[in-house]
C-alpha cells in the first residue's frame, strides 16, 4: 500500500540534533512521508520559537499535520502556532521518540491518521 | 492607559531585566536551564527594537508589536505566555477597553490558559491571576506584588520545567514569578501620576 502523504508530520524540539536523530531513525522505516523539523530557535539557540515553528508548517507538502513535540514551551509555541496557520495541526501529548516512530511506521503503511492515533493513545505521557 | 504609558513601561522594564539579567537567570539555573534572565533581555531588546519600526498608532497596536516581539525572540517558555498576555491585552485594546484592571484580567486569563497553570502550581500564574484581583480591587501595590512572587518560594512545581525536579523545586522562587512581578511593578510607575 502507498504511503499517506495527505497527512504529514511535524517534530518540534528544543535543539536541532533531536529532531535530527529522530528523523533518522524515522527515515529507516518511513522514507516516503512528508516529515518537516523544527529544531531550537530561529537564531540556532536551544529552545523553540512560533516563528521557527511556522517555517516548518509552511514547508510540509501536507495540509493536514501531525505533530510531535519534546517538552513543555514546545506545546505552548504549537498552541499559538495553531491560531496562525491555515493547515489543520493535530497535537500529540506523547512519548516523543515512540510517538513518533509509530505515527511515521504506520503513515508509511498508509494508515489513516484515525487508525494511528489509536496506536498513539497508551504513549500519551503529557 | 495610552500609548505613551505603555512605552514608558516598556522601557522601564527593558532597565529593570538588564539590571537583573543574572539574578534571573541565577533563579533559573536552582530549578530550571538557566536561560531565564538571557530569554528576557533577548525578548526587551526585541521589543525596544519592534516598538522603534513599529511605530504603533494606538493601543492596540502597540500590545501587538510587543506581543510578536516576543513571541518570536523570547525562545524559552515564557515567550509564548508573555506573547499570549500582550496579545490578550492587544485584544480587550480592540475592544477600546484601557483601563488596568480589565487588561491584567485579559492578560491574565491568557497567561492561565496558554500554560494550564493554575494559582500554586509554582509558575507565573501565581502572580499574575491575583495581581489582576488586586487590580480590581484598587490594591495593586508593590509591596502586594513582592508577597505574590515571595510565596513562590515554598511551593513544589507541578508545571514548567522545574516540575521535573520534584520536591527538589520546593525553597527558591519561581523565575518567572519574579519577572512577571518587576512587569508590574514597572507598570505601576509608568501610570503612576
Ligand atoms: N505551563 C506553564 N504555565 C505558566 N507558567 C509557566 C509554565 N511553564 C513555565 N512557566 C513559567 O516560565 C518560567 C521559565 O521561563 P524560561 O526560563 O524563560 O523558559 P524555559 O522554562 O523554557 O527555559 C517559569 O519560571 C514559569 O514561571
Ligand atoms: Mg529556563
Amino acid at each position: 500500500m502507498a504511503a499517506n502523504t495527505q497527512t504529514g508530520m511535524v517534530l518540534v524540539s528544543h535543539v536541532p540534533e533531536i529532531v535530527a536523530g529522530i528523523s533518522k531513525l524515522i527515515r529507516q522505516v518511513a522514507p516516503d512521508i512528508n516529515l518537516t523539523t523544527a529544531g531550537g530557535t530561529s537564531d540556532g539557540d536551544i529552545g523553540t520559537d512560533a516563528t521557527h515553528i511556522l517555517q516548518a508548517i509552511d514547508d510540509n507538502h501536507a495540509d493536514e499535520l501531525m505533530v510531535f513535540y519534546d517538552l513543555g514551551s514546545a506545546k505552548m509555541n504549537l498552541d499559538l502556532v495553531t491560531d496562525m496557520t491555515d493547515k489543520t495541526l493535530h497535537r500529540y501529548d506523547v512519548a516523543f521518540v515512540e510517538g513518533a516512530y509509530t505515527a511515521a511506521a504506520l503513515l508509511q503503511a498508509g494508515d489513516s491518521r484515525a487508525e494511528i492515533e489509536k496506536q498513539l493513545a497508551p504513549l500519551k505521557i503529557k | 492607559m495610552n500609548v505613551e504609558q505603555v512605552k514608558q513601561w516598556m522601557q522601564l522594564y527593558q532597565t529593570e531585566i538588564e539590571k537583573n539579567k543574572d539574578y534571573l537567570s541565577q533563579l533559573d539555573t536552582d530549578i530550571g536551564d538557566g536561560d531565564h534572565g538571557n530569554n528576557m533581555a533577548r525578548g526587551v531588546d526585541a521589543v525596544a527594537a519592534g516598538l522603534a519600526k513599529d511605530n504603533p498608532a494606538d493601543l492596540a497596536q502597540t500590545f501587538k508589536s510587543i506581543a510578536m516581539s516576543l513571541i518570536s525572540k523570547v525562545g524559552g517558555a515564557s515567550g509564548p505566555l508573555y506573547g499570549t498576555a500582550f496579545l490578550e491585552m492587544a485584544k480587550a485594546a480592540k475592544d477600546s477597553e484601557s483601563d488596568i484592571p480589565t487588561l491584567l484580567q485579559a492578560a491574565a486569563d491568557g497567561v492561565a490558559k496558554r500554560g494550564g497553570a493554575k494559582v500554586g502550581d509554582k509558575t507565573m500564574v501565581d502572580v499574575w491571576t491575583p495581581a489582576a484581583q488586586d487590580a480590581k480591587a484598587g490594591q495593586l501595590n508593590a509591596a502586594n506584588i513582592d508577597k505574590l512572587v515571595e510565596a513562590t518560594k515554598p511551593l513544589r512545581a507541578l508545571k514548567g520545567r522545574a516540575s521535573y525536579l520534584g520536591e527538589r523545586s520546593i525553597g527558591h522562587l519561581d523565575p518567572g514569578a519574579v519577572s512577571t512581578g518587576m512587569l508590574l511593578k514597572t507598570l505601576l510607575q509608568a501610570t503612576a501620576k
